[in-house]
């Protein structure tokens, strides 16, 4: 990565501050903590914290809906407890509703989304930039790079879009199809939104107006050696690409720095991997030496920044065909995000602070 | 002059109906009512002839008819009273041969409907989410009525090749529920226990009895303005339930029980002759199926009056309390709300669901 820091600083720095909207967070320390280091290291807070503070009414709109526990108060514990009861009365008797793909809404939001947000907030402190890059409404295809033995790199993001756009808008992920496979895995999954990455499901989604999010690199990514990690591998055939080119949705390029530390993979178990049906078996300095122990991901620092959109409507219907517009599209949101990890990782100032 | 309708597969509640409800239409001026064995349920003013349709009469019987329209309802997964699985395929796949040599010979056979089922797509972790007409299944069904109904579909194909003046319509039908459906999923429903496999949660769909009759009668008779009603259609109610919103729905605990043992029991079942529960019984209630209805909309015009939910909870209201109901689930959750002194306790419970 010597060549990363050749790489200037530049501007959109002053979004970070954005990105932290504690209205919706719940535990004021955690607030704070974040909002101070985003005034250590940005040159220019204020921008930042303004931006936050524009933010706010959209979120207070918003508020009242779901049985958000939100205050702490005497009033809000009684509230609390009613919108619980009434939430467990609706699941006991099958009462709610999921769509097409299986996507249960209000089990994502009040029970799925609150017990990842604690890893989220606290164990790896995720940063987020640029979630203004995505659009408030209508079909969008986030492209991530993928990494960390375990795809917690995608829970994290659906956390990230969840409780950070001020439309509360909703990440489907698209998952390999070994997710869908595995017992629980596949339901939980299903659960969440997630659906199997094929052009199908991806085209339905992304025509339901639906935020779409994709890791091409698959289990090249996320399988790969430690020794070459922030090193983006082949974005599959650029399947996304030309499913984006089909529904007119712009590319939004994801880069996410921190998650390829949290399982350092130093070696590979290529025959157990064979007999177990799994792409690879990873070894770390802890797994599996220390039993379930060493499945404790390293608490490193996060930074999700979504970047600029790439927009594909401009192009004719049959583009979507064109296999050399193809992979030059593919390149260019490669460059992108590799781009923006090298940057991410300059500015970057411990792994684990 | 009036249309001539043969039906076949009468001797079924479902055909039966359908018998009785296509002759208040004003076009049809006769219909005539085949099965092998005499229906329990009378048939209005339809002509019932007693015939096999695996057996060559039936072309003397269409030719002596001069039926314009055949509907061929015949093809079934359970077995009419006592009949094995062999009989049940020979039906479904020799039986559609004779039926199709038969119309093939004759000269006045304008339109032809077949009732097929969703079963062809098969159920697999690889597929994609929603299967529309065009999907080509990843895992082609290996035995059974899924077979079956992939076998009389590729026959049906081949007639349509041989006799492009014939309007043929496959209606490629969901779980059918009803009040007087006899499917394997009604009786799987109707156990005191639902055993269910564990870590799936299959999506299911449904169609009620009344949409089918109606689908039916579309199908058969000349396309209204705007509409095409030949081709392969895909029929199903709005929406998506979940297996276990099923059981909650009805009432019914589920008992999660291993896939291995569940393959391994419905063997056991089937190997005894208490019930066929045959594997792609099993891989629906483990993967699930749903499927777009886009083209029935669309080309087809049929709007379905019930959807998934309410086909469910019509079919739920004609099966009885189980043994958890939801009334008195809610009912207790109520009670608790309704105690004076509310503790902080209850939100794990909230958590935990």
């Amino acid at each position: 990565m010597a060549d990363a820091k050749v790489i200037p600083f530049d501007d959109d720095r002053s979004r970070g501050g954005a990105v932290q909207r504690p209205s919706r967070r719940r535990s004021a320390g955690s607030r704070r903590k974040s909002g101070e280091s985003a005034l250590v290291r940005e040159v220019q807070p204020l921008p930042g914290r303004s931006f936050a503070q524009d933010d706010v009414p959209v979120t207070r709109e918003e508020e009242p809906t779901p049985a958000k526990p939100q205050d702490d108060d005497g009033g809000g514990l009684e509230r609390r407890i009613a919108s619980g009861l009434a939430f467990l009365r609706r699941r006991l008797t099958g009462d709610y509703d999921v769509d097409d793909f299986g996507y249960d809404e209000e089990l994502t939001d009040q029970v799925l989304m609150s017990l990842l947000r604690p890893v989220y907030e606290n164990y790896f402190r995720v940063e987020v930039k640029g979630v203004e890059n995505i659009p408030s409404e209508g079909g969008a295809l986030i492209v991530a790079n993928h990494s960390g033995t375990l795809p917690l790199d995608g829970l994290m993001m659906q956390v990230a879009v969840h409780d950070h756009h001020p439309a509360g808008r909703h990440l489907r992920l698209l998952a390999a199809d070994l997710v869908f496979v595995l017992p629980v895995v596949n339901e939980l999954a299903r659960k969440l939104g997630h659906t199997l990455a094929c052009a199908e499901d991806a085209e339905r989604l992304l025509g339901q107006g639906e935020l779409v999010g994709v890791m091409p690199e698959g289990f090249k990514g996320i399988g790969k050696p430690f020794g070459e990690r922030y090193k983006l591998q082949r974005f599959g055939r650029g399947g996304f690409v030309s499913t984006a080119l089909r529904k007119g949705t712009p590319i939004i390029p994801c880069s996410i720095v921190g998650a390829e530390e949290i399982y350092p993979m130093i070696g590979n178990a290529k025959t157990l991997a064979r007999l177990l049906g799994f792409p690879y078996f990873p070894l770390t300095p802890t797994f599996p030496w220390l039993g379930p122990l060493g499945a404790i991901p390293l608490p490193t620092k996060w930074t999700i920044q979504f970047g600029e959109p790439i927009p594909t409507d401009g192009y004719p219907p049959e583009a979507a065909e064109d296999p050399m517009l193809m992979f030059n599209l593919t390149d260019q949101v490669r460059e992108q995000i590799q781009h923006t990890l090298y940057k991410l990782l300059v500015q970057r100032r411990s792994v684990f602070f | 002059m009036g249309k001539v309708v043969l039906v076949t597969g009468v001797a079924r509640p479902l055909g039966g109906r359908f018998v009785r409800r296509i002759q208040r239409d004003p076009q049809v001026d006769r219909v005539i009512a085949v099965d092998a064995v005499p229906p329990e349920h009378h048939l209005g003013g339809a002509d019932f002839i007693q015939a096999d349709i695996r057996q060559p009469t039936i072309a003397r019987v269409l030719a002596e008819s001069g039926a314009d329209t055949v509907v061929h309802m015949d093809v079934t997964g359970t077995a009419l009273g006592s009949g094995s699985r062999t009989t049940v395929k020979e039906t479904n796949v020799i039986g559609t041969m004779q039926l199709l040599g038969a119309c093939q010979k004759s000269p006045t056979v304008k339109r032809l409907v077949v009732k097929s089922s969703t079963n062809v797509y098969g159920s697999a972790p690889r597929d994609p989410a929603v299967f529309t007409e065009t999907t080509p299944p990843k895992s082609l069904p290996s035995g059974g009525f899924a077979k079956d109904a992939v076998e009389v579909e590729g026959y049906v194909r081949g007639f349509a090749r041989r006799r492009p003046d014939v309007a043929v319509c496959v209606l490629r039908f969901a779980n059918i529920l009803g009040p007087s459906a006899d499917t394997p999923l009604a009786s799987y429903f109707s156990l005191p226990v639902l055993p269910t496999v564990f870590g799936y949660d299959p999506r299911l769909q449904f169609v009620h009895e009344d949409d089918v009759i109606e689908v039916l009668r579309i199908a058969s008779h000349e396309p209204e303005r705007g509409t095409l009603n030949s081709g392969t259609f895909n029929i199903a109610g709005d929406g998506v339930l979940l297996l276990s919103q099923c059981s909650r729905r009805l009432g019914r605990p589920t008992v999660p029980l291993l896939l291995p043992a569940v393959t391994w029991a419905g063997s056991l079942v089937r190997t005894l002759g208490m019930s066929d529960f045959s594997p792609e019984q099993i891989r629906l209630l483990t993967h699930g199926r749903v499927v777009s209805t886009d083209q029935m909309r669309e080309t087809l015009g049929f709007k379905p009056k019930y959807t998934t939910a309410e086909t469910f909870a019509e079919f739920a209201r004609g099966r009885g309390p189980g043994l958890l109901p939801p009334e008195a689930l809610a009912g207790a959750v109520d009670r608790i709300a309704a105690l004076p002194v509310l503790g902080g306790g209850h939100l794990p419970t909230q958590s935990a669901n």
